[in-house]
């Protein structure tokens, strides 16, 4: 039985000060009664004797101290999850958004998970394929992995997450270097946070269109929704992610756009509260509070599926060293860059390989032997070539030695068909490494320091 | 025993009224599920609480109840062979198992799991090293446990017990069973050790030899003693975590405890799949036997994070006190002071810079005086070591901010981390102009007995060469290479050299991800004699085209250097006495070109 207390002392922002109250948990679940009996939720924030402090789901607008009554549940926040959420949209409350049926839930989860045992991760090392080389080639994904693309405000990263969502897939490459695709049951699951409708809209149409809605759960928060949604809304798309991949043996990848929003949303809150700010006004816990999403990537040893993580941030002015690209790039493993130069240049997909990174190394045997030595080599050779450009343009070409304009051209080809590549275009892993080779043969054989002779004889184009 | 009860709950802070007489730091047991936390403030009867687990359900009327005794961690043999704990010292394998029994996610962590460190039900077998009669005092061996192949844990006389041993025997205990006594006192193979207090030691040593990391940019310009302690700052993505684990794979210390503090969890995975594989050279047991993993993950109770860096010391320091020289990689204290501002913000204590606290420094400082090369307590002159190796995550990579400040006053090797380097994939990405060692002349000893009597002079021109290189670099941005004279040009093909030849290393590369102390010497020492004697030769003939240097065989030869093997090393002493004829070669070919060339003008 519900009781109903009446004795809402204050209203400030999205939290609501409620006081005479008895038994309350930590974290319970609160709902709201205003004069006109609309209800809304909220959890508790804090509790010191007999007053709780409430954090609502939605605004607090209409809200008086005089006739609205609160009622605690008597339980933590759950969320049913079931894999008949898949082809669905839902809110940032985890409310059915598409009209559709009702889902009956499987399980009731707690939306902040618990943490994942380190002694019982599995390491990651299983290669997943985007078709795009930049990242192939370069920075390869890995099941498991969090990968975020740090972005800027009007650049192309919302086409490349839908490219990668409709192209990801594990793939073994076997003696003849076919590329072969696993047949694993897999799911994407598809987070906006404070998106335009627009944007929300783009993916979902994305998702239709190629027919991998049904494999696919969207939980949108747009713009104008409320700021407490954004918080919770990863954590809802997480908690079936993790459902999904350590439960119902799935691979599950989870895009997660746009951080920035859920970031800000964070400082919204903690402001709120009156805590002690931190760098640009983000709250001290911000590390820690990311930490608790993003680490919920991994394996699980015994478990058959997993969880990887694309999370999406437009960084503030495309400052890096900004806190919210900052305090990620700490927790994730590595980060894919969209260029604003290469973009204005007109290459598609826009992904810097200078500044790129993958922390985590693809197991050689199921791909092929000189992946990772490939990468360092072009990555390496690129940046040299940038270099030396740029000191062209200050010295001009013929203060160049051959090697150098070898470099130069390495350079230029490189930007042309390596890291253009078309919107639907789904390179193999081979077709990157080939074409890598075909591009180091413009370079004088000394200069590949990173990659051993054998393969250079073996791959070379010598 | 002091009981009260929760009068506030917010996040991992809990407040609890009727604490009188429960001391600071105390232990307690907070709520029906008895989540374990530590008192960190103290006001009349209210005590506030940092709490380990999570809080959530917790209500204000559940009970607290103190132990009495401040934060303690087990101490004795099963910790190596188990290897894997989170932050307060709970044993991570042995949770999952309980997870499953309960039928929970064994993949998970649940809360409120109670169990001890070392394992109750194992007989270790037991070897006494004194007999009945004997006389002794706290710090002396009384037996020893061969706990992995690799460490023979040894039994000390506990803290503060002294006296004529009785009741010895050699057999099979578990770690609770009494092996002898000590005067009145009964011994177990296990003690308990407060971990905010340093284990004390009789004397504090000069450290004097290296660590030797087998890592070329350390070992070479910027060493750490064994005792000392050197700290890694640099911006994500710039290979804090790859140097931390080289150190734990390759370097002399006799045992490791790596502590993943507030870092990413697939990480320790890395290390925990990768260890148990890789064999430690000299005995050729797995590394997994010497190491020991404190991981506390970012997504882990932020409180006993803050305690993960005092539980791993603690560890470093009772092994330090068998007589083993420890090392400490500590992955990142950054976020251990993230957690001590969390707590001191829930604490609404007054913020000093960036809102951490006042006594940030304070701690950082203590913290790092554990390290040290020290001679035991107890009768005989046992001598161990403790060096702390911490990696530094400062925001933005900007090195002016609280943590890294604090750090860099106590800490005399500073290994920087350059993000441009790494994007270059130059790695390790430790910059040679930024960083510095204050240790270097403490070692130097060593390497000139080890590596070469021209050991010092060898290093001392490499770096000033890598450092007229970066003087030449700007001249060449304004003018060009033309400008330069035949004498620069050759430094700076050897600069490049150097860079790309000797300070990267491949962690990733079987061969080169280590080198011992005899392949540094010979591999600097050739690509030092090629330049001396390429230097020799422009100076005799001014006229030479320099490229004609850069491309002979026998520099391509030293280039690849670092690529081989351990076992065929000595070969590059006769290389290095090649390099002079083969040098000469140029100097002939460019008299012959020299002569057509005449010709050619002539006609």
């Amino acid at each position: 039985m519900k009781t109903w207390h009446k004795t809402i002392k204050e209203v400030a922002g999205s939290l609501v000060i409620i006081e005479k109250v008895q038994d309350v948990a930590y974290e319970e679940v609160v709902e709201v009664k205003d004069a006109e009996g609309n209800l809304r939720k909220g959890r508790v924030l804090e509790v010191h004797n007999d007053t709780a402090v409430v954090q609502l789901f939605t605004g607090t607008q209409g809200l008086d101290t005089k006739d609205a009554q609160a009622a605690f549940l008597g339980e933590t926040l759950k969320f049913g999850v079931s894999e008949h959420m898949l082809g669905r949209v839902f809110t940032g409350a985890g409310d059915i958004k598409d009209g559709g049926p009702e889902i009956i839930a499987d399980k009731y989860l707690d939306i902040n998970g618990a943490p994942i045992n380190p002694g019982m991760r599995d390491f990651p090392d299983q290669f997943i394929q985007t078709g795009i080389s930049t990242i192939d080639g370069l920075n390869a994904l890995v099941r498991g992995q969090k990968l975020p693309i740090f972005s800027g405000a009007g650049l192309p990263h919302s086409e490349l997450a839908a490219q990668i969502a409709q192209q990801a897939a594990a793939v073994s490459v076997d003696a003849d270097q076919n590329v072969q695709k696993s047949d694993e049951k897999f799911a994407v699951i598809f987070a906006a946070m404070g998106v335009t409708f627009e944007e929300a809209q783009f993916f979902i149409d994305s998702f239709e269109s190629t027919g991998a809605m049904e494999n696919a759960a969207v939980f949108v928060n747009t713009a104008d929704d409320p700021i407490v949604e954004r918080i919770t809304l990863p954590r809802l798309a997480l908690t079936l992610g993790e459902y999904l991949a350590f439960e119902k043996d799935m691979h599950v990848l989870v895009i997660m756009t746009d951080m920035t929003n859920y970031a800000d949303g964070l400082r919204e809150i903690s402001a709120s509260r009156k805590e002690i700010p931190g760098r640009r006004g983000y709250p001290g816990y911000m590390y820690t509070d990311l930490a608790t999403m993003y680490e919920r990537a991994g394996l699980i040893q015994g478990r058959k599926g997993s969880l990887t993580q694309v999370p999406i941030l437009t960084m503030p002015d495309d400052d890096k060293q900004h806190p919210i690209p900052d305090l990620t790039g700490y927790i994730t493993e590595g980060q894919i860059m969209v260029d604003r130069t290469l973009h204005n240049q007109g290459v598609y997909p826009p992904v810097q390989p200078i500044g790129s990174l993958s922390r985590i190394k693809v197991d050689k045997k199921a791909t092929r032997e000189d992946i990772a030595a490939v990468q360092d080599q072009m990555s390496a050779s690129y940046a040299k070539g940038r270099e030396i450009k740029e000191l062209a343009l200050i010295l001009g070409e013929s203060a160049l030695s051959d090697t150098d304009r070898a470099y130069m051209k390495f350079a230029t080809e490189f930007e042309k068909h390596y890291i253009t590549q078309g919107r639907g275009e789904n390179r193999s892993i081979i077709d990157t490494l080939n074409l890598s080779w075909e591009l180091l043969s413009i370079l004088p054989v000394k200069e590949l320091k990173k990659v051993k002779p054998e393969f250079i004889e073996k791959y070379g184009n010598r | 025993m002091v009981t009260g009860t929760i009068i506030k709950v917010s996040g991992p802070l809990v407040v609890a009224t009727g604490m009188d007489g429960a001391k600071m730091y105390d232990v307690v047991k907070v709520g029906h599920q008895k989540l374990m936390g530590e008192i960190i403030e103290l006001r009349g009867g209210d005590a506030s609480i940092q709490v380990y687990e999570e809080t959530t359900g917790m209500k204000v009327g559940e009970p607290v109840e103190s132990t009495g005794e401040p934060l303690s961690i087990e101490l004795g043999p099963g910790l190596l062979s188990s290897g894997l704990f989170d932050g307060i010292l709970r044993p991570l394998n042995v949770i999952a198992q309980k997870a499953e029994e309960q039928g929970l996610h064994s993949g998970y962590i649940p809360r409120g799991v109670q169990i001890p460190s070392l394992d109750r039900e194992i007989k270790w077998h037991f070897t006494p090293t004194v007999k009945d009669g004997d006389s002794v005092v706290a710090g002396d061996i009384l037996g020893t446990v061969q706990e992995t192949e690799l460490i023979e844990h040894k039994i000390m006389v506990p803290y503060g017990v002294s006296g004529e041993v009785s009741g010895i025997s050699e057999g099979d205990y578990t770690v609770t069973e009494d092996i002898a006594k000590v005067g009145e006192t009964p011994v177990q193979l296990m003690h308990r050790w407060p971990v905010r207090v340093a284990r004390p030691r009789k004397e504090k040593l000069l450290p004097k030899t290296p660590l030797v990391t087998q890592q070329r940019i350390v070992d070479t310009f910027f060493p750490v003693p064994k005792g000392g302690a050197a700290c890694v700052p640099g911006p994500f993505g710039a290979g804090k975590t790859v140097i931390q684990q080289q150190l734990a794979k390759w370097s002399d210390a006799q045992v490791v405890i790596y502590v993943g503090c507030g870092e990413r969890g697939n990480e320790l995975t890395d290390i925990l799949v990768e260890f148990p594989h890789l064999k430690d050279p000299k005995s050729g047991r797995p590394l997994m036997e010497r190491t020991l993993v404190i991981a506390n993950t970012s997504n882990m109770p932020i409180a006993a994070r803050e305690a993960s860096v005092y539980t791993g010391i603690t560890l470093a320091e009772y092994y330090r006190d068998m007589g083993y020289d420890v090392a400490m990689m500590a992955d990142s204290t950054s976020r251990w002071a993230e957690a001590m501002r969390e707590m001191s913000g829930r604490l609404e204590e007054m913020p000093g810079e960036e809102g951490y606290p006042a006594y940030l420094g304070s701690r950082i400082s203590a913290f790092y005086e554990r390290a040290g090369a020290i001679t035991c307590i107890g009768s005989e002159k046992r001598r161990g070591s403790a060096t702390i190796v911490a990696a530094v995550s400062p925001p933005g990579g900007d090195l002016s901010e609280p943590v890294s400040q604090a750090t860099l006053k106590v800490t005399k090797a500073y290994w920087g981390l350059d993000a441009s380097l790494a994007a270059k994939k130059h790695f390790p990405s430790i910059h040679w102009l930024n960083s510095y060692s204050l240790y270097g002349k403490q070692v130097e000893d060593y390497f000139v007995k080890e590596a070469g009597a021209d050991w010092p002079e060898l290093r001392d021109l490499a770096m000033e060469i890598l450092q007229k290189e970066s003087e030449l670099d700007d001249i060449i941005k304004l003018v060009g290479l033309d400008a330069l004279s035949a004498e620069e040009k050759v430094l700076l093909d050897t600069a490049r050299g150097l860079r790309e030849d000797y300070l990267q290393q491949n962690a990733f590369d079987d061969i080169d991800a280590f080198a011992s102390t005899r392949k540094m010497y010979l591999m600097i020492k050739a690509m030092m004699t090629f330049h001396r004697e390429a230097i020799k030769l422009v100076r005799q003939t001014p006229d030479l085209d320099v490229s004609k240097i850069s491309e002979l065989d026998i520099r391509d030869r030293i280039a690849r250097l670092k690529q081989t093997p351990e076992s065929e090393i000595e070969s590059v002493v006769e290389l290095i006495e090649n390099i002079p004829s083969a040098l000469a070669t140029v100097a002939e070919a460019e008299a012959g070109d020299f002569g057509i060339n005449k010709t050619v003008n002539g006609m």
